[in-house]
């Protein structure tokens, strides 16, 4: 199966016949690794990295997005190959349901929603007392599907939100990681720079998914288009957080995977170093590896595929064919 | 059914050979939306590419519409890698018979199967002329509706390229 490709230190890609390399210099030697085009998912680059026109015209043959990060794992942008999977139908029958509030709005419901179940999924798992998310459940949760407008969902999403992270301390088994306010752009602690990493990461894999599908990225449901990203990959992503990047964070910091030691010591222990960032990789690829048979597939699908199959169930939506239900992990 | 209107109906040897296969997967095609090509359809081609090597036959396209292999002044044919939908295989290129006949050739078809390494011989008769007519009215309303035709729930779809989209 294709995998993602993370790289994490300095060097250069480069293209030789039909071969992609990696190559970087360990003490004054030229270390070279041939990347299996056919197994690229996507590539994400951390490091340093020299790449030429005739590396990226063959990742774009092969339909290949590659994410850019800055130092501190910050997301910076995307070399997206053009697109070949177009309907221009799609894109119309996406567009009226935007316009249509009603429309929208049952989208915007049904990220939330996806998104809240997971939340609580998250609660429960971890054995967290039904009476400390009560609120969540029974009060807040059924007033998203009352909401008019995405504004006024955001606002109640924003509080469960809240409330889901300072539960997050019941969680969490190590005070470095207690949270005491969620806070995005920078973060502050290293709690806010693992949910802002992984959360990051999500957005980034559900537009490569989004990318392989005729769905347009720049028209959404629950976020505003108007937002500077492919904002129908941040409406996605509500349902996957939770049900991929928090479980990854619970388990790192509980099974002392991470410390501080993991943090950038000098920026207040608000950006994940290159350690940290290589331990958070691979869990997050295991993850998205990890199988499921899927009910009515009848076969194994992975994590990650559970994203394109929420393209597809989008798009069945737009051209009348089934009604969209989010993901709800069954198990 | 006297004389359909050709030149409003016609349409590509892959519609039809889908309309065969599956309703579902003529519409979906038609809009543009399309899978990812699986290993099996890239294998497809390669044979295709293969075969053409070994006997060159001349590729025309016709109307920017149907691209048909002329093997000699009697046959154009077509290359297909396993027999599993002969059925559309063999409307397709009774299909291309029947274009070319309305352009005053008379040809006969060959249907290629080099794995399997066998080949079919078709002549279109006047029920494959009928037949096609029907279905090119069929097609024509299909792909108007607004819905796409509904799962079809058959062993085929388990080797679909649509498989996970219609079951997700
Ligand atoms: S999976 Fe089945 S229903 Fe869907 S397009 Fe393929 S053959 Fe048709």
């Amino acid at each position: 199966m294709a995998r993602r490709f993370y790289i994490n230190s300095n060097g250069r890609i480069r293209r030789k016949e039909n071969t992609l390399y990696f190559e970087r210099e360990i003490d004054g030697e030229i270390e070279k690794k041939a990347l299996p085009i056919n197994d690229i998912d996507s590539i994400y680059i951390f490091g340093e990295i020299n790449i030429n026109t005739k590396a990226l015209n063959f990742l774009a043959q092969n339909d290949i997005p590659l994410h850019i990060f800055n130092y501190y794992g910050y997301y910076s942008g995307s070399f997206l190959p053009r697109k070949k999977n177009v309907s221009g139908s799609l894109i119309v029958e996406q567009v009226k349901h935007h316009i249509d509030n009603q429309k929208r709005q049952y989208l915007a419901i049904s990220f939330i929603e996806g998104a809240v179940y997971h939340i609580l999924r998250n609660l429960r798992k971890n054995g967290i007392n039904k009476d400390d998310y009560q609120d969540i459940e029974k009060e807040l949760f059924p007033k998203i599907f009352k909401t008019k407008t995405p504004e006024e969902l955001m606002a109640i999403e924003g509080n469960i939100r809240d409330k889901y992270y300072q539960l997050f301390n019941k969680i969490i088994e190590n005070e470095n990681f207690y949270i005491e306010k969620r806070d995005k752009r920078p973060p502050s602690n290293p709690i806010n720079a693992l949910i802002s990493f992984g959360n990051t990461l999500m957005y980034n894999t559900v537009l490569t998914e989004i990318y392989r599908t005729q769905l347009e990225p720049t028209i959404s449901y629950l976020h505003s288009p108007q937002e500077k990203r492919f904002s129908l990959s941040l409406d996605l992503a509500e349902i996957f957080k939770p049900f991929i990047v928090d479980p990854i964070i619970f388990s790192l910091i509980n099974n002392q995977v991470i410390s501080l030691n993991d943090f950038d010591t000098d920026l207040n222990y608000a950006y994940l170093n290159e350690e940290g960032r290589k331990k958070f990789l691979k869990a997050y690829e295991e993850k998205l590896a990890k199988t499921i048979k899927h009910r009515k597939l009848k076969r194994k699908v992975s994590y990650k595929q559970l994203i394109r199959l929420e393209c597809y169930k989008l798009i069945k939506h737009f051209i009348e064919d089934e009604d969209y239900k989010p993901f709800k992990a069954w198990w | 059914m006297e004389d359909i209107n050709f030149e409003e109906l016609k349409t590509n040897g892959i519609k039809i050979n889908y309309y065969y296969v599956c309703k579902r997967k003529l519409w979906l095609f038609d809009r543009k939306i399309s899978m990812e090509l699986s290993d099996r359809m890239i294998l497809g081609q390669i044979v295709h590419q293969e075969s053409y090597k070994r006997d060159k036959p001349k590729e025309v396209l016709i109307d920017n519409l149907i691209s048909i292999d002329i093997v000699d002044n009697l046959n154009i044919r077509e290359v297909k890698l396993s027999d599993k939908m002969a059925l559309a295989d063999k409307m397709q290129i009774l299909y291309y018979l029947y274009y070319l006949k309305k352009l005053g050739i008379n040809k006969k078809g060959i249907i290629n199967y080099p794995r399997l390494r066998k080949r079919e011989f078709l002549e279109l008769t006047e029920k494959d002329e009928k037949e096609i007519e029907k279905t090119l009215i069929e097609i024509n309303k299909i792909l108007k509706s607004e819905k796409p035709p509904p799962v079809i729930n058959s062993p085929i779809c388990k080797k679909c390229s649509y498989f996970e989209f219609c079951y997700a």
